[in-house]
């Protein structure tokens, strides 16, 4: 049923794309299509919608997830997609032209908890890892005793929460834990869905965030921009500086001070900043660099390219916090903008 | 002529019908084939591991087809002390009469109800019982979504059953009482023996509405990927590990979730076909 829905709306986005296509005046309002990421989705909306009333512009973007939204992107049906994860060498391949990444903006992962006892947990990555190998089953067990001196721990049974549908969040949570962790580099390793030792499962942010309020002594990690907005009680990280991070819009925009590659593609978890929160991460949004594709008009991908310019100003930056997400900080947007300069129509430089 | 286009139309749209499954069947089989030549049809079956991480990425659907099987199974078991004497009610004790179709239309009403809403009310209110009674520590598992399960099947089973009850003849009843025999008897000796293929019958649609229910399920059962071992172990049916996993899947794992619906698909149909069966064995 929800696969007969995704169909459809990916037929609806496309007759969309096909109906302004023939249209090529400049003057006349363009539709841009595109899906991917729910993640972001939130921040697109607002965006988008105030990209609207701005321009006139109309943008559509189908939450459909990160993989659907690169296979819409492969299938030629949107103008872009959203993915949490950046495409990997091989996948870059096997796309039909050459793609450039985007970031958009930030989000992290949080660690939630019901111990209403315990205020201001202080966890590390390692103490992570043991709670989902199974390796720490009680919440007074030494190693969370030793990052929370002065706080005393129930004898309490200790159940995390995990993400039953794949996800870019799992992806996140579980890159960070690969860099922090020998452990669970070997059995684990960095996935959109895993093979879990322990704990229970949950679809979704918001159900993983409701087994955790039903559940009491759980551990989850959810999506900070949900987190945020739900204010619900949330762990300290250890960062590789050593310091104890609460993540917050500024702490999780700091993560992307660190170097960051030219084509931005990149996992900014475990940052070497040391106000960063560790488990931070982009967003992306992915594109052709060649927009000369498919009978694509020029005032298409000059709408696309000024839409994805106007991303990155202050003011749509602005937007993020308003949805509870992080805004690039000023090295990773100048890194963007000069991707987006590299966008080109028969070969001419899109953005003036 | 008017007779003629009323025909063509109704072939048109039993043909478009036909096709329509077709097509469905097809994909199925078109989608599984790489898992299946990727693992062997037996080994997909047999095999409990489901590992995507890509280094050694793994798949099979034992877990799936054992966790669908128990939840349903044991549904099935947990409704008939419920939907049997409310089939006795309406189809025997008080037939014909309006407290019997007053019930049986408020049990019908639990058939409209959403999964969703079983699936809300099983998280929210009956887990919590879950936990306090002391099953498991966190309420969800195979017992707490048969439980849920059993109660959605409940109408599916009872009204049908009800049905097949009522239609025992009477004379075959009055034979007996003019024996001496009391109602206990009546219905032990008379009606079972001969309303019992069709109630199995029942019992075996219902069981088909079971086998197939994702969301409640999903909301209930833990999504563990593991073999259930008890019933306050958490796991995983075929409907709802592709509910999950469907939208960020690709390649082996998209085909094997595929072939997880294919195998669903077959079980459904060999369980609605020993349904049908038993009922044309019945008339």
């Amino acid at each position: 049923m929800k696969n007969l829905f995704i169909i459809l709306l990916a037929i609806a986005i496309a007759s969309c794309g096909n109906s302004k296509k023939n249209k090529g005046s400049e003057d006349k309002k363009m539709n841009i299509a595109a899906a991917g990421a729910t993640f972001p989705l939130p921040f697109y909306n607002l965006a988008f919608k105030t990209y609207q009333e701005k321009t006139g512009n109309t943008v559509t973007y189908g939450g459909i997830g990160s993989g659907g939204g690169i296979r819409s992107l492969k299938d030629k049906i949107v103008d872009f997609g959203g993915s949490d994860a950046y495409l990997s060498d091989a996948e870059i391949q096997e796309m039909p032209y050459a793609t450039i990444h985007i970031p958009t903006c930030m989000g992290a992962v949080v660690l939630a908890y019901n111990l209403p006892e315990v205020k201001d947990l202080k966890l590390s990555g390692e103490v992570i890892a043991d709670i989902y190998l199974g390796k720490i089953t009680k919440w007074n067990d030494a190693k969370i005793k030793e990052l929370n001196p002065g706080i005393i721990l129930p004898d309490k049974e200790l159940t995390p929460v995990y993400r039953s549908d794949g996800s870019g969040t799992t992806f996140v949570f579980s890159d960070y834990l690969t860099k922090v962790s020998n452990d669970w580099k070997d059995n684990m390793g960095t996935g959109k869905s895993l093979k879990w030792p322990v704990g229970l499962a949950a679809k979704g942010n918001p159900g993983v965030t409701g087994t955790i309020s039903q559940t009491p002594g759980s551990i989850g990690y959810i999506g900070s921009e949900y987190a945020f907005s739900l204010n619900i009680p949330m762990a300290q990280m250890k960062n590789s500086s050593g310091n104890f991070i609460t993540p917050n819009t500024e702490s999780i925009s700091a993560a992307a001070k660190g170097d960051i590659p030219a084509d931005t593609r990149t996992m900014i978890t475990n940052s070497s900043a040391p106000d960063a929160y560790p488990i931070s991460c982009f967003t992306w949004i992915i594109l052709y660099k060649e927009q000369a594709y498919s009978n694509r008009t020029l005032a298409q991908a000059q709408a696309t390219a000024q839409l994805l310019d106007w991303m990155l100003s202050p003011e749509a930056q602005a937007l993020t916090t308003k949805v509870h997400y992080s805004p690039l900080p000023k090295s990773a947007v100048d890194n963007a903008k000069a991707l987006l300069n590299s966008i080109s129509f028969e070969g001419k430089q899109v953005l003036k | 002529m008017r007779d003629i286009i009323f025909k063509r139309l109704l072939s048109i749209c039993c043909i478009l019908i036909l096709l329509i499954s077709a097509g469905m069947i097809y994909s199925l089989v078109s989608g599984s084939l790489s898992a299946f030549g990727h693992y062997g049809f037996f080994q997909f079956i047999g095999s409990t591991e489901w590992n995507p991480h890509p280094d050694r990425e793994t798949y099979g659907a034992l877990s799936f087809i054992v966790g669908t099987l128990l939840t349903s199974f044991l549904a099935l078991i947990f409704c008939i002390p419920f939907s049997l004497p409310v089939a006795l009610f309406t189809g025997e004790f008080f037939r014909g009469k309006k407290i019997a179709s007053f019930i049986s239309s408020i049990i019908d009403l639990l058939a409209g109800i959403p999964s969703i809403v079983y699936g809300l009310w099983g998280f929210y209110t009956f887990r919590p019982l879950i936990i306090e009674m002391g099953v498991n520590a966190q309420g969800f598992g195979i017992l707490t979504s048969s439980i849920i399960l059993a109660i959605m099947i409940i109408p599916y089973a009872s009204s049908l059953s009800g049905e097949f009850i009522s239609m025992v003849p009477n004379e075959l009843k009055e034979a007996a009482y003019s024996l001496g025999a009391t109602r206990y008897e009546v219905i032990r000796s008379v009606t079972f023996p001969a309303a019992g293929s069709g109630v199995f019958a029942s019992y075996i649609l219902a069981l088909g509405r079971a086998l197939g229910e994702t969301m409640a399920v999903t909301m209930l059962i833990g999504n563990t990927n593991n073999l259930p071992t008890s019933l306050a172990d958490t796991g995983n049916t075929m409907a709802s590990i592709i509910a999950n996993q469907f939208g960020e899947a690709d390649g082996l794992k998209l085909s094997s979730l595929i072939a997880i619906g294919l195998l669903l698909f077959l079980i459904t149909a060999i369980i609605n076909l020993v349904a049908k069966l038993v009922i044309k064995k019945l008339n």
